[in-house]
Protein backbone atom coordinates (compact mmCIF):
# COMPACT_ATOMS: atom_id res chain seq x y z
CA UNK A 1 0.00 0.00 0.00
CA UNK A 2 2.75 2.50 1.09
CA UNK A 3 6.28 2.31 0.12
CA UNK A 4 8.79 4.83 1.62
CA UNK A 5 12.04 4.33 0.35
CA UNK A 6 15.56 6.29 2.09
CA UNK A 7 13.93 9.54 2.28
CA UNK A 8 15.30 12.79 4.24
CA UNK A 9 12.97 14.88 5.51
CA UNK A 10 14.10 18.34 6.90
CA UNK A 11 12.52 21.40 9.14
CA UNK A 12 14.30 24.55 8.08
CA UNK A 13 17.65 23.56 8.72
CA UNK A 14 17.15 20.98 11.11
CA UNK A 15 18.26 17.48 9.69
CA UNK A 16 14.63 15.60 11.35
CA UNK A 17 14.77 12.24 8.86
CA UNK A 18 17.42 10.28 7.62
CA UNK A 19 16.83 7.65 5.40
CA UNK A 20 13.85 6.18 6.53
CA UNK A 21 12.56 3.44 5.04
CA UNK A 22 8.81 2.33 6.26
CA UNK A 23 6.21 -0.02 4.14
CA UNK A 24 2.44 -0.90 5.01
CA UNK A 25 1.40 -3.42 3.00
CA UNK A 26 -2.84 -3.53 2.26
CA UNK A 27 -4.10 -4.58 5.10
CA UNK A 28 -2.13 -4.31 7.98
CA UNK A 29 -2.21 -2.31 11.22
CA UNK A 30 0.95 -0.80 11.47
CA UNK A 31 2.46 1.02 14.50
CA UNK A 32 5.45 3.56 14.62
CA UNK A 33 6.45 4.23 17.91
CA UNK A 34 9.51 6.19 19.36
CA UNK A 35 10.84 9.21 22.30
CA UNK A 36 9.65 12.54 22.20
CA UNK A 37 11.32 14.75 19.13
CA UNK A 38 12.32 11.32 17.15
CA UNK A 39 10.41 12.62 14.36
CA UNK A 40 7.45 10.49 14.29
CA UNK A 41 4.89 13.53 13.10
CA UNK A 42 7.40 14.74 10.59
CA UNK A 43 6.73 11.26 9.06
CA UNK A 44 3.59 11.22 8.96
CA UNK A 45 3.16 15.16 7.71
CA UNK A 46 5.81 14.11 4.88
CA UNK A 47 3.57 11.15 3.72
CA UNK A 48 0.53 13.58 3.91
CA UNK A 49 2.49 15.77 1.89
CA UNK A 50 2.38 18.57 4.35
CA UNK A 51 6.46 18.34 4.02
CA UNK A 52 8.07 17.38 1.38
CA UNK A 53 11.64 14.95 1.38
CA UNK A 54 14.72 16.20 0.54
CA UNK A 55 15.64 12.63 -1.30
CA UNK A 56 13.88 9.65 -1.61
CA UNK A 57 10.67 8.69 -2.04
CA UNK A 58 7.11 7.92 -1.58
CA UNK A 59 5.15 5.22 -3.23
CA UNK A 60 1.28 4.51 -3.23
CA UNK A 61 -1.20 2.00 -4.04
CA UNK A 62 -4.70 2.31 -3.81
CA UNK A 63 -5.24 -1.19 -4.19
CA UNK A 64 -2.81 -4.76 -4.81
CA UNK A 65 -2.61 -4.64 -8.52
CA UNK A 66 -3.22 -1.18 -9.46
CA UNK A 67 0.60 0.51 -10.25
CA UNK A 68 2.27 2.53 -7.87
CA UNK A 69 1.72 6.45 -7.83
CA UNK A 70 4.43 8.22 -7.02
CA UNK A 71 3.38 11.27 -3.92
CA UNK A 72 6.73 12.23 -3.24
CA UNK A 73 6.03 15.77 -4.66
CA UNK A 74 2.09 15.90 -4.97
CA UNK A 75 0.49 18.52 -3.10
CA UNK A 76 -1.70 17.45 0.18
CA UNK A 77 -5.27 17.99 -1.44
CA UNK A 78 -3.68 15.43 -3.99
CA UNK A 79 -2.75 12.86 -1.99
CA UNK A 80 -6.38 13.01 -0.27
CA UNK A 81 -8.05 11.96 -3.29
CA UNK A 82 -6.31 8.60 -3.68
CA UNK A 83 -7.91 7.95 -0.14
CA UNK A 84 -5.53 8.67 2.42
CA UNK A 85 -6.71 10.50 5.40
CA UNK A 86 -4.18 11.57 7.89
CA UNK A 87 -5.97 12.14 11.66
CA UNK A 88 -3.32 14.86 13.11
CA UNK A 89 -1.47 15.42 16.26
CA UNK A 90 -3.71 17.29 18.83
CA UNK A 91 -6.87 16.23 16.69
CA UNK A 92 -7.03 19.03 14.68
CA UNK A 93 -11.11 19.63 14.59
CA UNK A 94 -12.11 22.73 13.39
CA UNK A 95 -12.79 24.80 16.78
CA UNK A 96 -15.18 26.94 15.11
CA UNK A 97 -17.25 24.59 12.64
CA UNK A 98 -20.14 23.04 14.05
CA UNK A 99 -19.75 19.49 14.76
CA UNK A 100 -22.16 18.53 11.37
CA UNK A 101 -19.88 20.92 9.31
CA UNK A 102 -16.68 19.60 10.75
CA UNK A 103 -17.89 15.76 9.33
CA UNK A 104 -18.67 17.62 5.95
CA UNK A 105 -15.42 18.92 5.68
CA UNK A 106 -13.95 15.49 6.23
CA UNK A 107 -16.40 14.72 2.35
CA UNK A 108 -14.67 17.68 0.76
CA UNK A 109 -13.48 15.91 -2.04
CA UNK A 110 -16.38 13.56 -2.46
CA UNK A 111 -19.00 13.96 -5.79
CA UNK A 112 -21.09 11.20 -4.58
CA UNK A 113 -24.84 11.05 -3.29
CA UNK A 114 -23.54 8.96 -0.36
CA UNK A 115 -22.38 11.84 1.67
CA UNK A 116 -25.59 12.30 3.64
CA UNK A 117 -26.02 8.57 4.57
CA UNK A 118 -22.19 8.26 5.58
CA UNK A 119 -23.18 11.65 7.59
CA UNK A 120 -26.19 9.09 9.39
CA UNK A 121 -23.51 6.33 10.06
CA UNK A 122 -21.27 8.40 11.70
CA UNK A 123 -23.85 9.63 14.05
CA UNK A 124 -24.91 5.72 14.67
CA UNK A 125 -21.31 4.97 15.26
CA UNK A 126 -20.99 8.08 17.61
CA UNK A 127 -24.20 8.64 18.94
CA UNK A 128 -22.75 11.91 21.13
CA UNK A 129 -21.55 13.61 17.64
CA UNK A 130 -25.28 13.45 16.68
CA UNK A 131 -26.50 15.22 19.98
CA UNK A 132 -23.93 18.27 19.50
CA UNK A 133 -24.28 18.07 15.98
CA UNK A 134 -25.00 21.70 16.21
CA UNK A 135 -22.47 22.98 18.47
CA UNK A 136 -19.48 24.64 17.80
CA UNK A 137 -16.74 21.54 17.44
CA UNK A 138 -14.32 23.67 19.99
CA UNK A 139 -16.80 23.23 22.90
CA UNK A 140 -16.79 19.80 22.75
CA UNK A 141 -15.06 17.47 25.04
CA UNK A 142 -11.17 16.17 24.55
CA UNK A 143 -12.74 12.31 23.95
CA UNK A 144 -15.55 13.71 21.98
CA UNK A 145 -13.08 16.08 19.89
CA UNK A 146 -10.85 12.74 19.15
CA UNK A 147 -14.50 10.94 18.07
CA UNK A 148 -15.11 13.83 15.87
CA UNK A 149 -11.93 13.57 14.31
CA UNK A 150 -11.92 9.67 13.80
CA UNK A 151 -15.41 10.08 12.04
CA UNK A 152 -14.31 13.27 10.03
CA UNK A 153 -11.72 11.30 8.79
CA UNK A 154 -14.00 8.15 8.26
CA UNK A 155 -16.21 10.37 6.01
CA UNK A 156 -13.06 10.74 3.17
CA UNK A 157 -14.17 7.16 2.84
CA UNK A 158 -10.35 6.64 3.25
CA UNK A 159 -8.40 2.98 2.18
CA UNK A 160 -5.55 4.13 4.43
CA UNK A 161 -5.64 5.75 7.52
CA UNK A 162 -2.77 7.58 9.30
CA UNK A 163 -3.51 8.65 12.57
CA UNK A 164 -0.93 10.22 15.10
CA UNK A 165 -1.61 9.86 18.66
CA UNK A 166 -4.77 9.62 19.27
CA UNK A 167 -4.91 8.28 22.81
CA UNK A 168 -3.03 11.92 23.65
CA UNK A 169 -4.54 13.46 26.93
CA UNK A 170 -7.71 11.57 26.82
CA UNK A 171 -9.01 8.86 29.20
CA UNK A 172 -7.82 5.30 29.31
CA UNK A 173 -11.65 4.40 28.55
CA UNK A 174 -11.90 6.39 25.99
CA UNK A 175 -8.56 5.63 24.23
CA UNK A 176 -9.90 1.76 25.14
CA UNK A 177 -12.94 2.55 23.27
CA UNK A 178 -10.94 4.62 19.99
CA UNK A 179 -9.02 1.27 19.57
CA UNK A 180 -11.53 -0.94 19.72
CA UNK A 181 -12.91 1.23 16.97
CA UNK A 182 -9.85 1.28 15.02
CA UNK A 183 -9.49 -2.09 15.05
CA UNK A 184 -13.43 -2.38 13.25
CA UNK A 185 -12.57 -0.03 10.63
CA UNK A 186 -9.25 -2.01 10.20
CA UNK A 187 -11.43 -5.40 9.77
CA UNK A 188 -13.19 -3.42 7.74
CA UNK A 189 -10.38 -3.23 4.79
CA UNK A 190 -9.02 -0.20 5.62
CA UNK A 191 -5.26 -0.18 6.19
CA UNK A 192 -4.12 1.94 9.25
CA UNK A 193 -0.40 3.58 10.14
CA UNK A 194 -0.45 4.28 13.85
CA UNK A 195 1.92 6.77 15.43
CA UNK A 196 1.80 6.58 19.65
CA UNK A 197 3.13 7.02 22.71
CA UNK A 198 1.30 4.24 24.31
CA UNK A 199 3.60 1.92 23.16
CA UNK A 200 1.83 -0.76 24.99
CA UNK A 201 -1.31 -0.28 23.23
CA UNK A 202 -0.43 0.38 19.74
CA UNK A 203 2.02 -2.75 19.99
CA UNK A 204 -1.34 -4.46 20.84
CA UNK A 205 -3.27 -3.60 18.16
CA UNK A 206 -0.67 -3.61 15.50
CA UNK A 207 0.78 -6.68 13.69
CA UNK A 208 4.13 -4.62 12.55
CA UNK A 209 5.73 -1.72 14.23
CA UNK A 210 8.90 0.33 13.95
CA UNK A 211 10.28 1.74 16.29
CA UNK A 212 12.16 5.98 15.41
CA UNK A 213 14.89 7.05 17.43
CA UNK A 214 16.09 10.66 16.65
CA UNK A 215 15.10 10.52 13.49
CA UNK A 216 16.25 7.01 12.62
CA UNK A 217 14.57 3.67 12.43
CA UNK A 218 16.27 1.35 14.92
CA UNK A 219 14.05 -1.53 15.09
CA UNK A 220 11.15 -3.13 13.23
CA UNK A 221 9.27 -6.34 13.03
CA UNK A 222 5.96 -8.22 14.55
CA UNK A 223 4.59 -6.36 17.00
CA UNK A 224 4.23 -9.60 19.01
CA UNK A 225 7.93 -9.83 19.12
CA UNK A 226 8.50 -6.33 19.73
CA UNK A 227 6.81 -5.91 22.90
CA UNK A 228 8.78 -8.71 24.21
CA UNK A 229 11.95 -7.50 22.81
CA UNK A 230 14.16 -6.14 26.15
CA UNK A 231 15.39 -3.13 24.02
CA UNK A 232 11.57 -1.72 23.48
CA UNK A 233 10.67 -2.85 27.21
CA UNK A 234 13.90 -0.91 28.74
CA UNK A 235 12.82 2.30 26.33
CA UNK A 236 8.99 2.46 26.04
CA UNK A 237 7.06 -0.03 28.10
CA UNK A 238 8.33 0.20 31.25
CA UNK A 239 10.58 1.87 33.98
CA UNK A 240 10.98 5.69 33.53
CA UNK A 241 7.80 6.14 31.32
CA UNK A 242 5.33 4.67 33.57
CA UNK B 1 -32.70 70.16 17.80
CA UNK B 2 -35.73 68.46 16.57
CA UNK B 3 -35.96 64.74 16.45
CA UNK B 4 -36.86 64.43 12.96
CA UNK B 5 -33.65 65.99 12.46
CA UNK B 6 -31.70 63.36 14.88
CA UNK B 7 -33.73 60.42 12.48
CA UNK B 8 -32.72 61.96 9.19
CA UNK B 9 -28.73 62.26 10.97
CA UNK B 10 -29.34 58.75 11.51
CA UNK B 11 -30.32 57.79 8.17
CA UNK B 12 -27.32 59.83 6.56
CA UNK B 13 -25.00 57.57 9.41
CA UNK B 14 -26.29 54.17 8.01
CA UNK B 15 -25.55 55.33 4.02
CA UNK B 16 -21.85 56.11 5.50
CA UNK B 17 -22.05 52.59 7.49
CA UNK B 18 -22.65 50.73 4.37
CA UNK B 19 -19.92 51.56 2.06
CA UNK B 20 -17.38 51.10 5.49
CA UNK B 21 -19.15 48.08 5.93
CA UNK B 22 -19.12 46.70 2.53
CA UNK B 23 -14.71 47.94 2.51
CA UNK B 24 -14.40 46.65 6.19
CA UNK B 25 -16.21 43.16 5.17
CA UNK B 26 -13.38 42.26 2.54
CA UNK B 27 -10.98 43.55 4.46
CA UNK B 28 -11.78 41.42 7.66
CA UNK B 29 -12.06 38.35 5.44
CA UNK B 30 -8.65 38.84 3.82
CA UNK B 31 -7.44 39.10 7.15
CA UNK B 32 -9.05 36.15 9.18
CA UNK B 33 -8.17 33.71 6.03
CA UNK B 34 -4.40 35.07 5.24
CA UNK B 35 -3.67 36.99 8.30
CA UNK B 36 -2.72 39.77 6.18
CA UNK B 37 -3.00 43.39 6.77
CA UNK B 38 -4.18 44.39 3.69
CA UNK B 39 -3.44 47.88 2.71
CA UNK B 40 -3.90 48.16 -0.38
CA UNK B 41 -7.71 47.02 -0.16
CA UNK B 42 -8.73 51.06 0.19
CA UNK B 43 -6.84 51.03 -3.43
CA UNK B 44 -9.53 48.83 -5.07
CA UNK B 45 -12.60 50.85 -3.73
CA UNK B 46 -10.27 53.41 -6.39
CA UNK B 47 -10.35 50.89 -8.66
CA UNK B 48 -13.71 50.06 -8.44
CA UNK B 49 -14.83 54.01 -9.01
CA UNK B 50 -13.20 54.70 -12.27
CA UNK B 51 -14.07 52.06 -13.41
CA UNK B 52 -18.09 53.47 -12.91
CA UNK B 53 -16.81 56.25 -13.84
CA UNK B 54 -15.37 54.80 -17.09
CA UNK B 55 -18.44 52.23 -17.73
CA UNK B 56 -21.18 55.13 -17.22
CA UNK B 57 -19.48 58.14 -18.43
CA UNK B 58 -17.21 57.23 -21.39
CA UNK B 59 -19.31 54.30 -22.56
CA UNK B 60 -22.89 55.28 -20.85
CA UNK B 61 -23.74 51.73 -20.12
CA UNK B 62 -26.75 51.83 -17.56
CA UNK B 63 -25.72 51.88 -13.74
CA UNK B 64 -27.15 48.15 -12.84
CA UNK B 65 -25.10 46.48 -15.83
CA UNK B 66 -22.29 48.55 -14.63
CA UNK B 67 -22.65 47.90 -11.26
CA UNK B 68 -22.18 43.83 -11.99
CA UNK B 69 -19.17 44.56 -14.52
CA UNK B 70 -17.55 46.90 -11.32
CA UNK B 71 -17.69 43.62 -8.96
CA UNK B 72 -16.48 41.69 -11.71
CA UNK B 73 -13.41 43.93 -12.30
CA UNK B 74 -12.96 44.10 -8.58
CA UNK B 75 -13.02 40.00 -8.45
CA UNK B 76 -10.70 40.03 -11.32
CA UNK B 77 -7.80 42.51 -9.63
CA UNK B 78 -8.57 40.77 -6.45
CA UNK B 79 -7.47 37.28 -8.29
CA UNK B 80 -4.36 38.84 -10.22
CA UNK B 81 -2.99 40.50 -7.08
CA UNK B 82 -3.25 37.74 -4.98
CA UNK B 83 -2.07 35.48 -7.29
CA UNK B 84 0.98 37.42 -8.39
CA UNK B 85 1.91 38.79 -5.40
CA UNK B 86 0.85 37.21 -1.68
CA UNK B 87 0.55 33.84 -3.57
CA UNK B 88 4.52 33.83 -3.76
CA UNK B 89 4.89 35.07 -0.05
CA UNK B 90 3.06 32.41 1.46
CA UNK B 91 4.01 30.83 4.68
CA UNK B 92 6.44 34.07 5.21
CA UNK B 93 6.11 36.12 8.26
CA UNK B 94 3.20 38.16 8.61
CA UNK B 95 5.21 41.55 8.42
CA UNK B 96 6.18 40.36 4.90
CA UNK B 97 2.66 40.39 3.49
CA UNK B 98 2.29 43.76 5.37
CA UNK B 99 5.12 45.71 3.54
CA UNK B 100 4.03 43.94 0.66
CA UNK B 101 0.31 45.69 0.04
CA UNK B 102 1.98 49.31 1.57
CA UNK B 103 4.17 48.32 -1.32
CA UNK B 104 0.74 47.55 -3.53
CA UNK B 105 -0.93 50.27 -2.25
CA UNK B 106 1.42 53.30 -3.20
CA UNK B 107 2.40 51.46 -6.55
CA UNK B 108 -1.73 51.41 -6.90
CA UNK B 109 -2.05 54.90 -5.80
CA UNK B 110 0.64 56.33 -8.67
CA UNK B 111 -0.12 54.33 -11.44
CA UNK B 112 -3.45 55.84 -10.87
CA UNK B 113 -1.70 59.29 -11.14
CA UNK B 114 0.26 58.67 -13.77
CA UNK B 115 -2.39 57.28 -16.15
CA UNK B 116 -5.65 59.03 -14.83
CA UNK B 117 -3.65 62.56 -13.26
CA UNK B 118 -3.81 63.71 -9.63
CA UNK B 119 -6.98 65.92 -10.82
CA UNK B 120 -10.25 65.06 -9.30
CA UNK B 121 -13.07 64.34 -11.51
CA UNK B 122 -17.00 65.15 -11.26
CA UNK B 123 -18.74 61.75 -10.93
CA UNK B 124 -22.30 61.95 -12.15
CA UNK B 125 -25.02 59.12 -11.37
CA UNK B 126 -27.65 59.31 -13.72
CA UNK B 127 -30.50 62.15 -12.87
CA UNK B 128 -33.05 59.89 -11.12
CA UNK B 129 -30.28 58.67 -8.41
CA UNK B 130 -30.33 62.28 -6.57
CA UNK B 131 -34.72 62.75 -6.91
CA UNK B 132 -35.86 62.49 -3.38
CA UNK B 133 -38.06 60.44 -1.10
CA UNK B 134 -39.50 61.13 1.66
CA UNK B 135 -40.73 58.36 4.20
CA UNK B 136 -42.88 60.49 6.53
CA UNK B 137 -40.66 63.52 7.45
CA UNK B 138 -37.16 62.00 6.46
CA UNK B 139 -35.65 62.67 3.22
CA UNK B 140 -33.69 60.12 1.18
CA UNK B 141 -32.06 60.66 -2.21
CA UNK B 142 -32.67 57.65 -4.50
CA UNK B 143 -28.93 57.10 -4.26
CA UNK B 144 -28.77 56.68 -0.86
CA UNK B 145 -31.95 53.87 -0.72
CA UNK B 146 -30.22 52.15 -3.36
CA UNK B 147 -26.43 51.96 -1.61
CA UNK B 148 -28.45 50.54 1.22
CA UNK B 149 -30.73 47.82 -0.55
CA UNK B 150 -27.25 46.73 -2.58
CA UNK B 151 -25.58 46.42 1.13
CA UNK B 152 -28.06 44.47 2.41
CA UNK B 153 -27.95 42.19 -0.31
CA UNK B 154 -24.38 42.26 -1.12
CA UNK B 155 -24.41 40.72 3.09
CA UNK B 156 -27.00 38.28 2.36
CA UNK B 157 -25.53 37.05 -0.17
CA UNK B 158 -21.99 36.95 1.28
CA UNK B 159 -23.50 35.28 4.84
CA UNK B 160 -25.43 32.74 3.30
CA UNK B 161 -22.15 31.95 0.93
CA UNK B 162 -20.18 31.98 3.67
CA UNK B 163 -22.52 29.63 6.33
CA UNK B 164 -24.29 27.52 3.76
CA UNK B 165 -21.82 26.81 0.82
CA UNK B 166 -19.21 24.12 0.53
CA UNK B 167 -16.92 26.82 -0.30
CA UNK B 168 -17.99 28.65 2.79
CA UNK B 169 -17.27 25.83 4.94
CA UNK B 170 -13.12 25.50 3.23
CA UNK B 171 -13.32 29.32 4.02
CA UNK B 172 -14.16 29.33 7.83
CA UNK B 173 -11.60 25.94 7.54
CA UNK B 174 -8.92 27.39 6.04
CA UNK B 175 -8.92 30.78 8.71
CA UNK B 176 -9.11 28.56 11.31
CA UNK B 177 -6.58 25.77 10.64
CA UNK B 178 -4.58 25.88 7.24
CA UNK B 179 -2.46 22.72 7.42
CA UNK B 180 -5.67 20.90 8.53
CA UNK B 181 -7.52 22.67 5.84
CA UNK B 182 -5.09 20.58 3.66
CA UNK B 183 -5.14 17.94 5.04
CA UNK B 184 -9.06 17.75 4.32
CA UNK B 185 -8.07 18.02 1.00
CA UNK B 186 -9.09 21.05 0.59
CA UNK B 187 -7.15 23.78 -2.42
CA UNK B 188 -5.98 26.38 0.22
CA UNK B 189 -4.51 28.78 -2.69
CA UNK B 190 -7.50 28.18 -4.76
CA UNK B 191 -9.96 29.55 -1.53
CA UNK B 192 -7.44 32.10 -0.25
CA UNK B 193 -7.47 33.56 -4.20
CA UNK B 194 -11.52 33.25 -4.34
CA UNK B 195 -11.26 34.64 -0.80
CA UNK B 196 -9.40 37.85 -1.75
CA UNK B 197 -11.43 38.30 -5.07
CA UNK B 198 -14.64 38.42 -3.21
CA UNK B 199 -13.68 40.87 -0.88
CA UNK B 200 -11.89 42.46 -3.40
CA UNK B 201 -15.17 42.75 -5.62
CA UNK B 202 -17.16 43.84 -2.62
CA UNK B 203 -14.36 46.79 -1.87
CA UNK B 204 -15.29 47.82 -5.70
CA UNK B 205 -19.18 48.23 -5.60
CA UNK B 206 -18.35 50.29 -2.32
CA UNK B 207 -15.83 52.25 -4.70
CA UNK B 208 -18.91 52.89 -7.11
CA UNK B 209 -21.45 54.09 -4.29
CA UNK B 210 -18.73 56.25 -2.72
CA UNK B 211 -17.99 58.15 -5.91
CA UNK B 212 -21.77 58.38 -6.20
CA UNK B 213 -22.35 59.82 -2.81
CA UNK B 214 -19.32 61.78 -2.57
CA UNK B 215 -19.46 63.35 -6.58
CA UNK B 216 -15.40 63.28 -7.10
CA UNK B 217 -13.06 60.29 -6.74
CA UNK B 218 -9.24 60.63 -7.40
CA UNK B 219 -6.26 58.39 -7.62
CA UNK B 220 -5.86 58.75 -3.97
CA UNK B 221 -9.45 58.48 -2.74
CA UNK B 222 -8.97 54.46 -1.45
CA UNK B 223 -7.16 55.76 1.26
CA UNK B 224 -10.02 56.78 3.50
CA UNK B 225 -12.55 54.37 2.93
CA UNK B 226 -9.16 51.87 3.41
CA UNK B 227 -8.34 53.58 6.76
CA UNK B 228 -12.01 53.32 7.95
CA UNK B 229 -12.69 50.02 6.97
CA UNK B 230 -9.64 48.61 9.06
CA UNK B 231 -11.26 50.69 12.41
CA UNK B 232 -14.64 49.24 11.63
CA UNK B 233 -12.98 45.66 11.02
CA UNK B 234 -10.99 46.01 13.72
CA UNK B 235 -14.04 47.63 16.55
CA UNK B 236 -15.76 44.63 15.05
CA UNK B 237 -13.37 41.95 15.67
CA UNK B 238 -10.90 41.37 12.66
CA UNK B 239 -11.48 38.51 11.28
CA UNK B 240 -15.15 38.30 11.55
CA UNK B 241 -17.43 39.32 8.98
CA UNK B 242 -20.83 40.27 11.34
CA UNK B 243 -18.50 42.41 12.93
CA UNK B 244 -16.82 44.38 10.12
CA UNK B 245 -20.65 45.06 9.34
CA UNK B 246 -21.43 46.10 12.84
CA UNK B 247 -17.85 47.70 13.27
CA UNK B 248 -19.36 49.69 9.80
CA UNK B 249 -22.29 50.78 10.98
CA UNK B 250 -21.12 52.05 14.34
CA UNK B 251 -18.37 54.04 12.60
CA UNK B 252 -20.60 55.40 9.89
CA UNK B 253 -24.00 56.21 12.08
CA UNK B 254 -21.73 58.00 15.09
CA UNK B 255 -19.58 59.80 12.52
CA UNK B 256 -22.62 61.62 10.84
CA UNK B 257 -23.76 61.98 15.02
CA UNK B 258 -20.50 64.03 15.95
CA UNK B 259 -20.73 65.85 12.88
CA UNK B 260 -24.70 66.25 12.87
CA UNK B 261 -25.22 67.28 16.82
CA UNK B 262 -22.04 69.15 17.86
CA UNK B 263 -21.62 72.07 16.72
CA UNK B 264 -19.95 72.96 13.62
CA UNK B 265 -16.45 74.27 14.90
CA UNK B 266 -16.08 70.53 16.30
CA UNK B 267 -16.47 68.74 12.88
CA UNK B 268 -13.05 68.87 11.58
CA UNK B 269 -12.27 66.53 14.83
CA UNK B 270 -14.53 63.83 13.53
CA UNK B 271 -11.62 61.33 12.71
CA UNK B 272 -10.23 62.20 16.37
CA UNK B 273 -13.67 61.12 17.24
CA UNK B 274 -13.55 57.94 15.22
CA UNK B 275 -10.17 56.72 17.02
CA UNK B 276 -11.16 57.66 20.66
CA UNK B 277 -13.87 54.80 19.74
CA UNK B 278 -11.63 52.20 18.44
CA UNK B 279 -9.18 52.44 21.59
CA UNK B 280 -12.47 52.85 23.78
CA UNK B 281 -13.95 49.57 22.71
CA UNK B 282 -10.38 48.36 22.48
CA UNK B 283 -9.81 48.71 25.97
CA UNK B 284 -12.49 47.33 26.92
CA UNK B 285 -13.05 44.20 24.55
CA UNK B 286 -9.22 43.86 22.76
CA UNK B 287 -10.95 41.22 20.27
CA UNK B 288 -13.60 43.86 19.12
CA UNK B 289 -17.01 43.51 19.85
CA UNK B 290 -17.34 39.93 18.25
CA UNK B 291 -14.34 39.06 17.45
CA UNK B 292 -12.34 35.40 18.10
CA UNK B 293 -8.77 35.28 19.41
CA UNK B 294 -7.35 35.27 16.10
CA UNK B 295 -4.04 34.22 17.47
CA UNK B 296 -5.63 30.27 17.84
CA UNK B 297 -5.00 29.25 14.45
CA UNK B 298 -2.07 26.48 14.37
N1 LIG C 1 8.40 23.50 12.57
C1 LIG C 1 9.58 22.98 12.95
N2 LIG C 1 10.75 23.64 12.69
C2 LIG C 1 11.94 23.11 13.05
N3 LIG C 1 12.08 21.94 13.68
C3 LIG C 1 10.97 21.25 13.97
C4 LIG C 1 9.67 21.73 13.62
N4 LIG C 1 8.77 20.82 14.04
C5 LIG C 1 9.46 19.84 14.62
N5 LIG C 1 10.79 20.08 14.58
C6 LIG C 1 11.86 19.22 15.10
O1 LIG C 1 11.80 18.00 14.41
C7 LIG C 1 12.06 16.92 15.30
C8 LIG C 1 10.97 15.88 15.17
O2 LIG C 1 9.74 16.43 15.55
P1 LIG C 1 8.38 15.63 15.45
O3 LIG C 1 7.30 16.57 15.77
O4 LIG C 1 8.33 14.91 14.17
O5 LIG C 1 8.58 14.57 16.63
P2 LIG C 1 7.54 13.53 17.23
O6 LIG C 1 8.23 12.22 17.18
O7 LIG C 1 6.23 13.63 16.57
O8 LIG C 1 7.46 14.02 18.73
P3 LIG C 1 6.22 14.03 19.75
O9 LIG C 1 6.13 12.67 20.33
O10 LIG C 1 6.64 15.03 20.77
O11 LIG C 1 5.00 14.44 19.00
C9 LIG C 1 12.16 17.52 16.69
O12 LIG C 1 13.53 17.60 17.02
C10 LIG C 1 11.58 18.87 16.55
O13 LIG C 1 12.22 19.77 17.40
MG1 LIG D 1 4.39 14.18 17.21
Amino acid sequence: MLKIKNIDVYRGSTHVLHHLNLEVKDGEIVSLIGANGAGKTTTLRTISGLLRPKNGEILYKTDTNSHPIDTTSLPPNEIVKLGISHTPEGRGIFPQLTVKENLLVGAYNRVDDQIESDLLSMYNMFPILQKRSRLDAGKLSGGEQMMLSLGRALMSRPKFLILDEPSLGLAPLIVEQIFDMLKRINEQGVTILLVEQNAVMALELSSRAYVLETGRIVLEGESADLITNKKVQDAYLGGAES
Amino acid sequence: MSFDYIVQQIANGITLGSMYALVAVGFSMIYGIMRLINFAHGDIVMIGAFTTLYLLQNIGLPLPIVAIMVLIVGFGVGMLVEKSIFLPMRGSPQVTGFIASLSLSIMLQNFGILILSAQPRNFNFPEYMNSIITVSTIKFKVLDVVIIVTTIVLVIALLLLINKTKLGIAIRATAQNLDVARLMGININRVIMLTFAIGSAIAAVAGLMWGGKFGQIDPLMGYIPGLKAFVAAVIGGVGSIPGAILGGFILGISEVLFVGLMPPEYSSFRDAFVFIILIVILIVMPNGLLGKNMEDRA
